[in-house]
């Protein structure tokens, strides 16, 4: 077993454990922090890949931006507690909801596992003839030259989501 | 190297874990988080499988779902914000005025 594989495994191992974190347990603020340590390892996963630029846009972006967002709404509002459900049929359901639930999840997951598994064997025989595409200039190239519209169209929505999220906050008269 | 098919299904644990988090919490910062996980397991998707083909369009679209989550994280959460200070609380049963 190489590095990488080794790398891979503690990755993968590291972000399913956090993901498992942060579903698991009822704090807003325990369920933050383990979900910044699941994106740094998905960053490690990244830098695997050959995806440095990446990598790096996912730290930066969601574990310093998003994160710091979060961390900030949870800290102003305060509600460390998940309150009970109400009496009906959520409360009557009670556990055994939960367990439906969680048996819904794991059936969706082993479809997903399932479906990508059939699609992916496929490309096994072409994996070690694709290049490494890692350099940030050609994703600069691409960027804005192919996916050009795409990236002016997402300054719009940056710009809607703005005035959205002021005009949503903010307290009426 | 890693083949392909492990990223593909870490993402589809990951995807599956996102989604219990939607059905199991009773909280709607949690639940908000659940679809970033979610969010998440697509973008390693779409970078495994750019890099199996050799090409930086899956780098570009995980660029550009990243925007989007974070417009969605902006929007979420100001909506968050105005229902705690219209209801108190944070539990997704206490609104249910649209559901018929």
């Amino acid at each position: 077993m190489d590095a990488s594989a080794i790398g891979f495994y503690i990755f993968a191992a590291i972000t399913v454990l956090a993901s498992l974190g942060v579903v698991g347990q009822r704090n807003p603020m325990h369920s933050v922090m383990f979900l910044i340590t699941s994106f740094g390892a998905l960053a490690g996963l990244y830098v695997l890949l050959d995806a440095p630029f990446t990598a790096v846009t996912q730290i930066i972006i969601y574990a310093g931006a998003i994160m710091v967002l979060f961390l900030f709404v949870v800290m102003l509002l305060n509600v460390p507690r998940e309150e009970p459900a109400p009496p009906g049929l959520v409360a009557a359901l009670g556990p055994r909801g939960m367990k439906i639930a969680v048996l819904l999840s794991v059936v969706l997951g082993i479809e997903i596992v399932w479906a990508l598994s059939r699609v992916g064997l496929g490309w096994f025989a072409q994996d070690a003839a694709a290049t490494s595409v890692s350099s940030v200039a050609l994703i600069g190239g691409a960027l804005f030259t192919r996916h050009a519209f795409a990236f002016e169209a997402t300054s719009i929505l940056i710009l809607v989501a703005m005035v959205g999220a002021v005009v949503i906050a903010r307290r009426e008269r | 190297m890693i083949p392909l098919n492990y990223y593909l299904i870490l993402s589809g644990i990951l995807f599956a874990i996102g989604t219990s988090g939607i059905f199991l919490r009773r909280n709607l910062i949690t639940m908000l988080l659940s679809v970033e996980i979610m969010l998440n397991a697509v973008n390693l998707t779409f970078v495994a499988v750019g890099r199996y083909l050799g090409t930086v369009d899956g780098q570009i679209i995980t660029f550009f779902v990243m925007t989007v989550a974070a417009a969605e994280a902006a929007v979420g959460l100001a909506l968050v914000i105005a229902l705690f200070r219209h209801r108190e609380t944070l539990s997704p049963d206490a609104f249910t005025a649209l559901k018929w």
